[in-house]
């Protein structure tokens, strides 16, 4: 199956993971990689961290420079859009009229910032966050003094506002739920966040809606669903992701929260793959129920993964989710998904926090916990143990004493 | 000549644990294995620069936080991918409760 090769639309984390292990495995054919950016594959967790407080110009961190790719032998076609996918005669055809052909191809085009949508509104000017180019748009904002509003209290819109908090800048966060981290984190953690920001000088208004947006010069003015107006200089949107799919969709494939892969990441076409922020996948640890995850440690196993499926590798796609965040000198750590959960237990050791969800059966499902970086040693444990669909008794869990490793053994 | 430093009690670490030690500008990672043994390495991973105090240790073995490289901190050789390089070891010994390290 050499002649046409292999073909990866995508050139991000997941992407240049998948181009890599293709040779990794001893994938000795052609193998493309088409990628809108005009940076070589890079890393966008440091995004919203490092390159936000660098003191001089930062530059990208790359997961695969130009040179890797080419000694990889890899065909990289950057500043490239994949528009259409012919499948019958297996060929990506590209913006510019090329069509690349393919015997297999992987689908790891990620994901886009949701914009605010508000009628009437003048939103030029708001700016989000994904590329390394939207990194350095907002950190030439983040000087001393300046106003900030942020649309958003999940994981990004928090990262960005430590970082113009560290900045110097007067931040204010707005979120209509009535917490921080909803969707994502317990409430004790969120507190814990939550409250970590507040010492840092950043201002919420939480459970408030916003109904209108307007530009009175330079000024961004936001009003609030209970009527107040906030103004500032900088306005950061970040209110999540949604899939890249539109180049999947339009060529037919079944999409469900992002392009359905089964739990080998094939797609409903068997030559054509999806991996990372823009697949849903069914988990066999959660009963087979299909999620779609934004999180790096994902974009790189699941990219190594379906490379391996793409040479005919029959094996599940299984990894325990988990995911990081950094803000200020607290890290959270997430293992597991707690969507199924019916109880939690908390645990509280030298300043780390870690709280346990357990299904009915007392099955552990995941573990959320902020802290030091010395949290990462617990959490790597609750990993295995969720791996292992351990049943555990959540008096263990919550007491300190009780070494995590130890119940390992069990 | 290469010098001793005191770098932790011996009950400063848990057994089959890491913590870090730094000292003059440099960083290591100092192992107390199951049998309370000590063992001192290089503090950062050779694949990126991550420090391996916040790594879980099993056995012999010190898994970074960052990849999930491994390494055998008893001979610094790199066990799993990415880790490939492996890690430089020092000499231990601990003496009246104090664990030292040989560092050049
Ligand atoms: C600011 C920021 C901070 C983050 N921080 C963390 C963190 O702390 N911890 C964590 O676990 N995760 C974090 N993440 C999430 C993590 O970075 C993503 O999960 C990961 O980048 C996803 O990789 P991907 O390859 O699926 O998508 P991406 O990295 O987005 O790559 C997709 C690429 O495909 C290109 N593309 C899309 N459509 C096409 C097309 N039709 N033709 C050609 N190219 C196309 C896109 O331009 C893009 O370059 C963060 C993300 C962001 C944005
Ligand atoms: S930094 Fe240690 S394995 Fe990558």
């Amino acid at each position: 199956m050499n002649a046409f090769g292999m073909v990866i639309v995508g050139a991000g984390e997941t992407g240049a993971r998948a181009a890599e292990q293709l040779r990794e495995q001893g994938w000795t054919g052609k193998i493309t990689l088409v990628g809108k950016e005009k940076e070589a594959p890079y890393e966008r967790p440091p995004l919203s961290k490092a390159a936000l407080l660098a003191e001089e110009t930062p530059t990208p961190v790359y997961v695969a420079r130009e040179e890797r790719l080419g000694e990889l032998n890899v065909d990289w076609i950057a500043g490239s859009v994949a528009v259409r996918i012919d499948r019958s005669a297996h060929a990506v055809h590209l913006e510019d009229g090329r069509a690349v052909p393919y015997e297999r191809l992987l689908l790891a085009t990620g994901a886009s910032p949701r914009r605010l949508a508000m009628e009437g509104a003048d939103l030029s000017g708001a700016l989000c966050l994904r590329t390394f180019a939207d990194a350095l748009a907002i950190r030439e904002r983040l000087v001393p003094g300046n106003r900030v509003l942020i649309v958003g209290a999940g994981f990004i819109g928090l990262e960005v506002a430590a970082s113009a908090r560290e900045r110097g800048c007067e931040v204010t966060v707005l979120e209509v739920g009535p917490r921080i981290l909803m969707r994502v984190l317990p409430p004790e953690i969120a507190a814990i966040v939550e409250e970590r920001h507040r010492r840092a000088g950043i201002a919420f208004k939480l459970g408030t809606g916003i109904v209108g947006a307007a530009r009175e010069g330079a000024w961004h003015a936001i009003k609030l669903a209970d009527g107040e107006v906030l103004r500032g200089d900088t306005l950061i949107v970040g209110i999540g992701a949604a899939p890249e799919t539109a180049l999947a969709a339009e060529s037919g494939l079944a999409i469900d929260n992002g392009i359905a892969a089964d739990e080998r990441l094939a797609t409903s076409d068997p030559d054509i793959f999806a991996a990372g922020d823009c697949c849903s996948f069914p988990h066999r640890l959660y009963g087979g129920r299909r999620f779609r995850l934004e999180a790096w440690r994902n974009a790189v196993d699941q990219g190594i993964h379906a490379a391996k499926s793409m040479l005919g590798e029959t094996a599940p796609y299984e990894a325990v989710p988990w995911f990081w965040s950094d803000q200020y000198d607290l890290t959270l750590q997430v293992a597991g998904l707690s969507h199924d959960a019916t109880s939690t237990a908390t645990r509280q050791s030298a300043g780390n926090t870690i709280v346990f969800h357990q299904d009915g059966a007392g099955r552990l499902l995941a573990a959320s916990g902020v802290g030091a970086p010395s949290l990462a040693k617990d959490i790597r444990v609750s990993e295995m143990l969720i791996a292992r669909q351990a049943v555990l008794d959540p008096a263990k869990l919550a007491d300190p004493d009780v070494k995590l490793k130890s119940l390992l053994a069990d | 000549m290469a010098d001793w430093v005191a770098a932790c009690a011996a009950d400063d670490i848990e057994e089959e644990d890491v913590i870090r030690f730094d000292h003059e500008g440099r960083s290591f990672a100092i192992y107390r294995s199951e049998d309370s043994d000590y063992y001192a390495t290089d503090g950062f991973c050779t694949h990126e620069r991550v420090h391996l105090a916040d790594g879980l240790v099993m056995g012999a073995v010190i898994e970074c936080p960052k990849h999930n490289g491994r390494f055998d901190y008893t001979s610094g050789k790199a066990k799993k991918t990415p880790a490939c390089v492996d890690l430089r070891t020092y000499p231990v010994k601990v003496e009246a409760g104090t664990v030292y390290i040989q560092v050049d």
